[in-house]
C-alpha cells in the first residue's frame, strides 16, 4: 500500500516527499505529537464528558437511565445549534455576545407569527431565520465596515435586543408555542423503524464516503490517511450511531404502561446543520477564505479575498444559527417569555464551542465541536438538576467549566506557537 | 539586451510634500535577477508598491512588455503576471500549503474545492523548484522553518506562471543554510526565464545571485549597472552617498532643489 510509487497524475514529487502516514502506528505517533505541541482537538469534551459522566451516574441512579438520556439529547440541541453559530464568529476570532437575545427575539417573531397571524410553521420558521439573519447583517456591517470592536457591537445588540420580546409579550406575559410540528421537535420521536433506517443510513454512507475518497486519493498519489485509520474511524461512528439509536428506541417511560421510544426529532435537525455547516466549512471556498480571516486577515486581503464579505457572512449564519436555536429551545419549554435567550445560553454555547476545540483566537474549529461540546456544557445542568442543588450552584458550575475551557484553549495555542503544529 | 519585460520610465510619487522618488527608471529583463538596492528611506518599498499596483503614480510611465498598460490596483498588476512576494510572507499559519499556495484561488469543481487538482499543481511546482526541504504539501504552515515558508511564498507565486516576481528581503531573517535554499531558488526563477527583482540589504547576497543592480538614492537611481561591471565597496558607496568614482548622481541630491 505505499503511496510514494509515482502515479500518472502526479509524475513528479520531491525529496522526502510524504504522502501517507505509513501505518496506523505512525498515525497514531502522530496524533500524540500534535496533543503535546497543544493541538488538543476535542479531546478535553470527551475527557470532560465521560468523567461529568461517571460523577452524576454515582450520585443518581436516575441520570443513566434512557429517559434523561433522551431528555438530555433533547436539552442540548438549542446549546448544540446556538455553539455551531458562535463557532463561525469565533473562527474569525471575533465574538457574539447578542446571539442568545437574538434567538429569544427570534423565537417571539416566530411565536406572534403562529398565533396572530396562523402561518403555517414552515412559513413562521422562515420568517424567525430571516430575522435572525437581518440582526447579524447589522452587527458584521457594523463591526467590518466601521470597525468597532465585535465585543462592544454585540454588547449592545445584547442589551437593545431584549427589548424585542419586552415590547411584543409585555412584562410577565408569555407566548404558547404549541405548533403541532415545531413543539413536536421536543416532544416528538422519530417513527423506530424510521429511526434504524436513517442510522444505518448515515454509518453506511459515510463508510462508503470515507472509502471511495482513500481510492481515489491513494490511487492518484495524493496524501492520504491509512486504511487502518479510515477503517477505525468507521467502526467509532457506526458504534457511537447505532449505540445511541438503540438506547433511545428502547421504551423509555417512567410508567410502563406507557411507550416513549425513538429519536427525538431534535437529533435530526442537529444531524443535518452539523452535514450541511461541516460541508461548508471544509468544502467551499467560503469555509477555506472564513479560516484564512480568521488565521491571517492581511495575508486573506492580500490573496484577494473580500475580508468584508466574509466577515459580515459570519455573523449572519451566527445569528440565523441563533433563531433556530431560539426555535429549539421555545419548542422544549414550550413557550416564549420576555426572557427568552437572555439568561446563560450564550455563554453555555460558547462554552461549547471553546470546550468542544474551537479557539477564541480565530482559525480554529469545526462544527463538530459544537455538538461535542454542547453535549458537556448540556450534562451539566441536567445533572445538577437531578440532584436537586440550589441553582447557584449551576452558575458556578457553569462559570468555571468556561474558565476551564478558556485556560485549555489559551494554554494549548501557546504551546502551538512554540511547538509550531 | 533583450527587451524588458517590465519597464518604469520617469516616475515621480509624493506624499503630501515629501518627494519620495524622482523620475525613476527602472527596468526588469527577462531570465536575469535584478537587485533593487538602497538604505532605508530611499523609496525602494515605494517603488515596490508602485509595480505591485498598490500606490498610483504621479506621474511617468508603466510598461509591461514593451506596452503602455494602465494599473489601478494589485489585481490590475496580477493579472500582468508580476506577483510580489512580501517581507511578511502573507501566509496563514492554520492553513497547509496547498491551502495556501491556492488562497483567494480555489480551484473548485462543482459545488466543492477540486482538493486532487491544488494538491497535484501545488506538488508539480515544489518538485519543478527542486524544492527538497518540505515534508509534506499537507503539512501546516505554522510547522515550517523561516526557509521553508519563504521556498512556500514563492512557490506560491510561480504557481500561476507569472512574469516576473519580486521578492522584499527574502533572506532578512534567516540563518545561513536557509538563506543558501532561497538564494539558490532564487537563482532558479531567472534560469526559468522569469524576470525576478530582488530587495536586499545584504551585498553578499545580492553579488551572488544578480544580473544587475540598480541603486536607489534619496529617492533617485544612482546607478543601474551589470553587477558583474561593479564591485562590492563601489555599490555600497552608491548606496551610502549616490554616487561612486563616474558612476552615480552628478550633483549631490542632497543639496540640489527639490
Amino acid at each position: 500500500m505505499s503511496a510514494d510509487t509515482d502515479t500518472a497524475s502526479a509524475p513528479s514529487g520531491f525529496d522526502n516527499d510524504n504522502r501517507q502516514a505509513a501505518t496506523i502506528g505512525d498515525s497514531a505517533r502522530d496524533y500524540l505529537n500534535r496533543l503535546r505541541g497543544g493541538d488538543m482537538g476535542s479531546l478535553p469534551a470527551i475527557l470532560g464528558l465521560i468523567f461529568l459522566f461517571a460523577v452524576f451516574s454515582s450520585l443518581n441512579d436516575r441520570f443513566l437511565t434512557t429517559y434523561n438520556m433522551a431528555n438530555l439529547v433533547i436539552q442540548a440541541g438549542s446549546i448544540i445549534v446556538l455553539a455551531m453559530g458562535i463557532v463561525f464568529v469565533l473562527l474569525l476570532g471575533e465574538i457574539d455576545l447578542s446571539a442568545g437575545v437574538a434567538g429569544g427575539a427570534s423565537a417571539t417573531i416566530i411565536a406572534l407569527m403562529l398565533i396572530d397571524y396562523d402561518w403555517t410553521w414552515w412559513m413562521a420558521t422562515l420568517a424567525g431565520v430571516a430575522v435572525g439573519a437581518v440582526i447579524g447583517l447589522a452587527i458584521g456591517s457594523l463591526v467590518s465596515m466601521l470597525g468597532i470592536p465585535s465585543f462592544v457591537v454585540t454588547l449592545a445588540f445584547f442589551l437593545a435586543l431584549q427589548a424585542v420580546p419586552l415590547r411584543l409579550i409585555g412584562s410577565g406575559g408569555s407566548l404558547r408555542f404549541n405548533d403541532e410540528v415545531l413543539r413536536g421537535l421536543s416532544i416528538k420521536n422519530v417513527p423506530v423503524t424510521a429511526g434504524w433506517i436513517a442510522a444505518i443510513l448515515i454509518v453506511v454512507g459515510f463508510a462508503a464516503l470515507s472509502l471511495w475518497r482513500y481510492r481515489s486519493l491513494s490511487a492518484k498519489g495524493l496524501v492520504h490517511e491509512p486504511l487502518g485509520l479510515v477503517v477505525v474511524k468507521i467502526v467509532v461512528l457506526a458504534a457511537v450511531v447505532l449505540g445511541l439509536t438503540a438506547l433511545l428506541s428502547a421504551n423509555r417511560a417512567p410508567n410502563p404502561n406507557f411507550n416513549i421510544s425513538g429519536i427525538p426529532w431534535v437529533a435530526p435537525v442537529v444531524i443535518a446543520l452539523l452535514l450541511f455547516w461541516t460541508f461548508v466549512l471544509t468544502k467551499t471556498r467560503f469555509g477555506r477564505h472564513l479560516y484564512a480571516v480568521g488565521g491571517n486577515a492581511e495575508a486573506a486581503r492580500r490573496a484577494g479575498i473580500n475580508v468584508l464579505r466574509v466577515k459580515i457572512m459570519a455573523f449572519v449564519i451566527c445569528s440565523s444559527m441563533a433563531a433556530i436555536s431560539g426555535l429549539l429551545a421555545a419548542s422544549y419549554t414550550g413557550k416564549v417569555s420576555p426572557g427568552s435567550g437572555g439568561g446563560n445560553e450564550l455563554l453555555y454555547a460558547v462554552g461549547a464551542a471553546v470546550i468542544g476545540g474551537t479557539s477564541l483566537f480565530g482559525g480554529r474549529g469545526r462544527a463538530m465541536d459544537a455538538v461535542i461540546g454542547g453535549l458537556v456544557i448540556a450534562t451539566i445542568p441536567n445533572g445538577l438538576g437531578l440532584l436537586d442543588q440550589a441553582s447557584y450552584i449551576n452558575f458556578l458550575v457553569t462559570g468555571g467549566v468556561l474558565l476551564l475551557a478558556a485556560s485549555v484553549d489559551a494554554i494549548s495555542r501557546r504551546r502551538r506557537s512554540s511547538a509550531g503544529v | 539586451m533583450a527587451e524588458p519585460l517590465l519597464e518604469l520610465r520617469g516616475v515621480n510619487k509624493s506624499f503630501g510634500v515629501v518627494h519620495v522618488l524622482h523620475d525613476v527608471d527602472f527596468a526588469v529583463y527577462p531570465g536575469q535577477v535584478t537587485a533593487l538596492v538602497g538604505d532605508n528611506g530611499a523609496g525602494k518599498s515605494t517603488l515596490v508598491k508602485i509595480i505591485a499596483g498598490i500606490y498610483g503614480r504621479d506621474s511617468g510611465d508603466y510598461l509591461f512588455e514593451g506596452k503602455k498598460v494602465e494599473v489601478h490596483g494589485p489585481r490590475d498588476v496580477a493579472a500582468l503576471g508580476v506577483e510580489v512576494v512580501y517581507q511578511d510572507l502573507a501566509l496563514c499559519d492554520n492553513l497547509d500549503i496547498v491551502q495556501n499556495m491556492f488562497l483567494g484561488r480555489e480551484e473548485t469543481k462543482g459545488l466543492g474545492l477540486d482538493e486532487v487538482t491544488m494538491e497535484s499543481r501545488a506538488r508539480e511546482t515544489l518538485a519543478s523548484l527542486s524544492v527538497r526541504t518540505v515534508k509534506s504539501v499537507r503539512q501546516s504552515v505554522a510547522s515550517l522553518s523561516g526557509g521553508q515558508r519563504q521556498t512556500v511564498a514563492i512557490a506560491k507565486a510561480v504557481l500561476w506562471n507569472s512574469k516576473i516576481v519580486l521578492l522584499d528581503e527574502p533572506t532578512a531573517a534567516l540563518g545561513v543554510a536557509q538563506t543558501r535554499q532561497v538564494l539558490d531558488l532564487v537563482r532558479r526563477l531567472a534560469d526559468r526565464g522569469l524576470g525576478v527583482v530582488l530587495i536586499s540589504h545584504n551585498m553578499g547576497d545580492v553579488f551572488e545571485v544578480a544580473d544587475r543592480i540598480t541603486a536607489l538614492y534619496l529617492g533617485r537611481v544612482a546607478a543601474d549597472v551589470p553587477a558583474k561591471d561593479v564591485t562590492h565597496s563601489q555599490v555600497v558607496e552608491l548606496i551610502t552617498a549616490g554616487r561612486s568614482g563616474d558612476l552615480g548622481i552628478a550633483e549631490n541630491p542632497a543639496t540640489a532643489t527639490v
